[in-house]
């Protein structure tokens, strides 16, 4: 049934013939093409729409804009379901569902309004008073105050759209579509300029489709059409509906949130929900308009107060009058443009309130026509009634009766504040304008004008032809055809436009017998008393005055808030309003959902995906896989009938027993050449690699220049000046860069090149007590005896033609080599070693083993080199050379490092011989000082820990103060957070083959 | 996002690159503890221009010296280390 009870008949700019069906908290309604749910709502006489954040007080829709911050709602429901949408903003489709935010169990009956009664005990900044003690109960106020707070809710599935990434670059971006904006696009798009222009609404035009006036004799919406289509027409001109442009950033770069499909029930799939501009252009036209200002009095924030422009918009653009009986309270001259239209619309009951003594002829005799009753020199002082069934009005020096007015709607305007976010997120200054008491530009910016009443312009024949003239400048600026002695315009204020306005200051009435709370943040729930409240406890700077009371912190930002705030905080410090200044500016200018912002960039994409020339064998045979960084590694080939921890135990036996084979082509690979190779390898490493042979491979050691070791790999000599590193794999990418950083920097005299080559080259270890006979299997021709290829050697040589180098070296404590091969033969290569190797049973393993395997044999890896160790605490000491000359070297010496107590690496095992140990624990002398609330003395850490399958009880690496004294020494490990307290024995870091026989042998 | 135009590549946006650190000289390795306590932790972080290096991470991987007002964002010159030190 169509019950539109408050939908006029005829007018607007809705399509009457497209009737659209939609619910709001459950309940049917009807709307129009053209609508959004806010008018829709109004117009089937829905006038509660939400409850205040704090107080829980009723509210209905407030503006007819972004600025709202009434009429929240959680739109659409399921996976696409979106919390604190503004109903002003949502254009209604067939299907909608809406439902209100903040109230339980329902709108109309809110038990957590009860908060109002508390009203002051909770003001603003309460709770830095308050859940004090006893501590122990913060945990229940937590989760109380959770659920109490926030407005709708988040989705808690996936979102089915998908956002789109679009970069584009312009000549010159115009953002707004008012009169100023569509003036100088058209000016421009003759200009043949790149030119994009941008409007927040589904329909460009601004206030020209709703404002009263005629532009060059037409009707302003009708001039509008003219100007749209004529732009329409020409190929140098992008239109952007429903894009919010949101930032302005550095060098031209500006954002635009184009809802492509939000306005549809279902979004085809072919079609992104939303996209992402991101557009450089040379120059901006700043056309964003202004936004109103509200009246601050006494219960300001009932359902049926709302800003004048509002009602305007809502009977001209929408056809919907939202009360019978209409009040209008304003101190300047547009407010009276709602109570005409609201006339016009067949209204008999409108009456002014107008603070100011007098009011112009031309006003007062058209009130006089329209039947509209003016009381000049008096304010509204109090509002009566659930939603407003009357408004209090009394003198505004207070003397004199008060009177009470009927009315079911009030519209209020204080005046108008400018939209001046881009103009200061792109750097520029304000200036409090004294006749429109608002913030304005005070100057043009190089790469940004601002027109029309965003620039402080608010006569529209004005601002039309300022717009054209700053399009003309604009053009020749670009063409580069601007002479020496032309200047940009620069001041903007001095009196340069007419004031249309006759904007008189009332920043809030402090009159009325009626205890009611003037809001000045409407949906933060902030008022008067609240920011006096502020300037008592001190708070009086303007950003403390924001944080104390969350003024302009909501999801409107302060839009209808911040401006009447400083004015209020200026008048208790006795300063001016410049004298106050604003907070700072900071995209976004309105919400954008994080969706948009990831773009593609999601699930699988959010970082790139690097795989070995292995990769597919890996999963095609059971591999587990992780991502290290970015690389997917193996941790265990789990065969069936197996459970993910046998697999790692039986492949790890396997190396110490047979023979196993992992693909280890991920790790850094760095390829240093040059006369000076050698000379550049003792300055980044903090070990000695002048006598390292060629063909032979030798540890290293690189440290941070703050002393602590950064890395640790291989450096193998290919030949004299030929050296070939390896890095760990979550630190190729950063020695990489600072290797470029150190020859192109700091030593560029050095004839040294190094070069990434982690994804040329396969790499695979093949290890343990057959690892020789497997590897004779696959090189026949090569030499692999001790001799041919000893403990550290290389071998460099070509399997079927192709070079392939050997190195033998061991992170298992096996006897092992390490094989690399060009990456596009890597997956063959790794086949034919397991078919030569299968008659010795050998066993790929994964990154489990391997680990288990390093701790076994106590090799350090990135748990022990973890930001605070010295080569000296990992028991590296002796490694480091005595020159001093290398990386770090200058800062390892501060006497806290290189204190002989400090932590040094050990091993540790269970005392019992069966309790694992968890990484991670303190070492502490005893589990009654790891009990304490504070531990008097922590000993040292376990970094890194496993159960050893080859000694059949768990082992441990850590670090503990005078480690090297103290082997046999018992203390205990401790994990208060997960309640594991163990004891545990000192003992040598290397828990397997300490001497090496099975290594070199 | 900051454009640079980085002297091999052109005009390349910030992504491409990464901020290495501000532009002093690295002190000699031998060069003493106080030297390079002061390379590694202080930071003259100046309100105004700037000299810092940049390093051209997914372009051309050279290290750039970009002198930038920190305030205003506006670079005023990009040189490449090779240029500066005439091997190029």
């Amino acid at each position: 049934m169509n019950l539109q009870i408050d939908r006029l008949g005829s007018g607007g700019r809705i399509d009457r013939t497209k009737r659209l069906n939609f619910t709001f908290d459950g309940k049917a309604y009807v709307g129009y093409q053209g609508d959004t749910l806010a008018s829709a709502l109004l117009a089937n006489g829905v006038r509660l729409v939400g409850r205040s954040f704090k107080y829980h007080r009723r509210r209905g829709v407030y503006s007819a804009g972004p600025e709202e911050p009434n009429a929240l709602v959680q739109l659409r429901k399921g996976e696409r379901t979106e919390p604190n949408t503004r109903a002003t903003m949502i254009e209604l489709f067939e299907g909608l569902v809406a439902t209100s935010q903040n109230r339980w169990p329902s709108l109309a009956f809110d038990l957590q309004s009860i908060n109002q009664w508390f009203a002051s005990v909770i003001p603003a900044g309460f709770y830095y008073k308050t859940f004090m003690w006893p501590a122990k109960f913060w945990m229940l106020y937590e989760k109380v105050i959770r659920h109490a707070a926030g407005l709708g809710h988040a989705p808690k599935v996936k979102d089915p759209d998908h956002y789109a990434y679009e970069y584009a670059h312009c000549d010159v971006l115009v953002v707004g579509s008012g009169p100023a904006g569509l003036a100088a696009a058209r000016k421009l798009a003759e200009t043949g300029l790149q030119v994009v222009l941008a409007d927040e609404r589904a329909e460009l035009g601004g206030s020209c489709l709703w404002t009263r006036h005629s532009i060059d004799g037409v009707a302003a919406s009708d001039w509008a059409q003219s100007q749209i289509a004529a732009l329409a027409e020409r190929p140098n001109v992008r239109l952007l509906a429903r894009s919010t442009v949101f930032g302005c950033y550095d060098h031209g770069l500006l954002t635009i949130a184009e809802r492509v499909t939000d306005h549809l029930a279902t979004p085809p799939s072919h079609l992104p929900r939303q996209r992402l501009i991101h557009l450089r252009t040379k120059k901006v036209i700043l056309a964003s308009g202004p936004i109103e200002r509200p009246l601050v009095f006494a219960d300001n924030d009932k359902p049926g107060v709302m800003l004048a422009n509002a009602l305007q918009i809502y009977i001209k653009q929408y056809a919907t009058i939202p009360g019978r009986s209409v009040v209008v309270f304003t101190n300047n001259d547009s407010a009276y443009q709602a109570a005409f239209a609201a006339a016009e619309a067949g209204l008999k009951d409108v009456t002014m309130i107008d603070s100011r003594q007098s009011v112009s002829n031309l006003l007062t005799e058209e009130c006089r026509q329209k039947g509209i009753v003016i009381r000049t020199d008096h304010v509204v002082v109090a509002v009566a009634g659930q939603a407003v069934t009357s408004a209090t009005i009394q003198r505004k020096d207070g003397g004199g009766p008060t009177e009470t007015i009927g009315c079911d709607v009030l519209a209020h305007s204080g005046g108008w504040t400018p939209t001046v976010h881009l103009y200061s997120q792109a750097g520029g200054k304000l200036h409090f304008d004294e006749t429109l008491s608002s913030f304005v530009p005070q100057h043009q910016l190089p790469n940004m004008r601002v027109v029309g009443a965003a620039s402080g312009c608010f006569a529209v024949d004005e601002a039309i032809t300022q717009a054209q003239f700053v399009a003309q400048s604009i053009e020749r600026e670009i063409k580069g055809l601007t002479l020496d002695t032309e200047q940009p315009s620069v001041d903007m204020h001095k009196g340069l436009y007419t004031d249309v306005l006759h904007t008189e200051p009332l920043w809030s009435i402090t009159l009325g017998q009626a205890k009611g709370k003037r809001f000045v943040d409407i949906q933060d729930d902030v008022c008067v008393e609240d920011i006096e409240l502020a300037h008592r406890e001190n708070f009086r700077s303007v950003e403390h005055l924001k944080r104390y009371t969350t003024l302009g912190m909501g999801t409107d930002q302060g839009k209808t808030s911040n401006v009447n705030g400083l004015a209020i905080m200026a008048q208790l410090r006795g300063e001016s309003m410049p004298g106050v200044g604003t907070t700072t500016f900071r995209p976004p200018y309105t919400p954008v959902a994080l969706g948009l912002l990831a773009g593609d960039e999601v699930g699988k994409h959010l970082a790139p995906v690097r795989r070995s020339p292995v990769h597919h064998w890996h999963e095609a045979h059971g591999g587990v896989m992780a991502t290290v960084g970015q690389w997917m590694r193996p941790k265990v080939y789990q065969q069936p009938n197996e459970s993910f921890e046998q697999a790692w135990r039986r492949e790890s036996l396997a190396v110490r027993h047979g023979v196993g084979l992992v693909d280890v082509g991920t790790l850094g690979k760095i390829d240093v050449q040059g006369p000076d190779a050698l000379t550049f390898l003792q300055r980044v490493y903090c070990n000695n690699f002048a006598n390292l042979g060629v063909n032979k491979v030798r540890y290293g050691l690189m440290l941070r220049t703050d002393g602590i070791a950064l890395d640790d790999g291989t450096v193998a000599r290919l030949s004299d000046d030929h050296y070939l590193l390896t890095t760990t794999t979550a630190n190729a990418a950063k020695i990489q860069s600072e290797f470029e950083y150190l020859l192109q920097v700091a030593w560029p005299e050095l004839k040294c090149h190094a070069v990434s080559v982690t994804e040329q080259f396969a790499q695979f270890a093949l290890a343990g007590p057959k690892s020789r006979e497997v590897l004779s299997a696959l090189l026949p021709e090569a030499d692999v005896s001790d001799v041919g290829l000893g403990h550290l050697g290389i071998l460099q040589v070509t399997l079927d033609g192709i070079a392939v180098n050997v190195m033998r070296m061991s992170y298992s404590g096996e006897r092992a080599y390490e094989i690399a091969i060009g990456a596009h033969y890597g997956l063959a290569l790794w086949a034919r070693i397991l078919e030569v190797g299968a008659p010795f049973g050998i066993t790929p393993y994964g990154t489990e083993a391997m680990g288990v395997l390093r701790i076994e044999k106590g090799h350090v890896a990135g748990s022990e080199l973890d930001g605070r160790t010295t080569p000296a605490d990992l028991g590296l000491a002796k490694l480091t050379r005595k020159d001093g000359e290398f990386m770090g070297a200058a800062l390892l010496n501060r006497s806290a490092l290189v204190d002989p107590s400090r932590p040094r690496l050990m091993g540790f095992v269970p005392v019992d011989g069966r309790t694992t140990i968890r990484a991670g624990s303190h070492l502490v002398a005893t589990e009654s000082e790891a009990r304490m609330a504070v531990v008097p003395h922590k000993q040292g850490f376990i970094s890194c820990s496993t159960p050893s399958p080859f000694l059949g009880y768990p082992i441990a690496l850590g670090f503990v103060e005078n480690g090297a004294s103290r082997i046999g020494q018992e203390l205990v490990a401790a994990s208060p957070l997960s309640n594991e307290f163990v004891r545990v024995r000192i003992v040598h870091p290397v828990f397997v083959d300490p001497d090496n026989t099975r290594l070199k042998g | 996002m900051q454009l640079f135009k980085c002297p091999f590549c052109g005009l390349r946006d910030q992504t491409e690159f990464t901020h290495v650190r501000e532009a002093d000289d690295m002190p000699a390795l031998t060069g003493g503890q106080d030297a390079w306590y002061h390379y590694v932790y202080d930071r003259q972080n100046p309100r105004g221009t700037h000299a810092e290096w940049w390093h051209h991470h997914f372009g051309c991987r050279q290290m750039l010296l970009i002198r930038r007002d920190t305030l205003t964002h506006e670079v005023t010159s990009v040189t490449a280390a090779r240029q500066l030190a005439g091997t190029t």
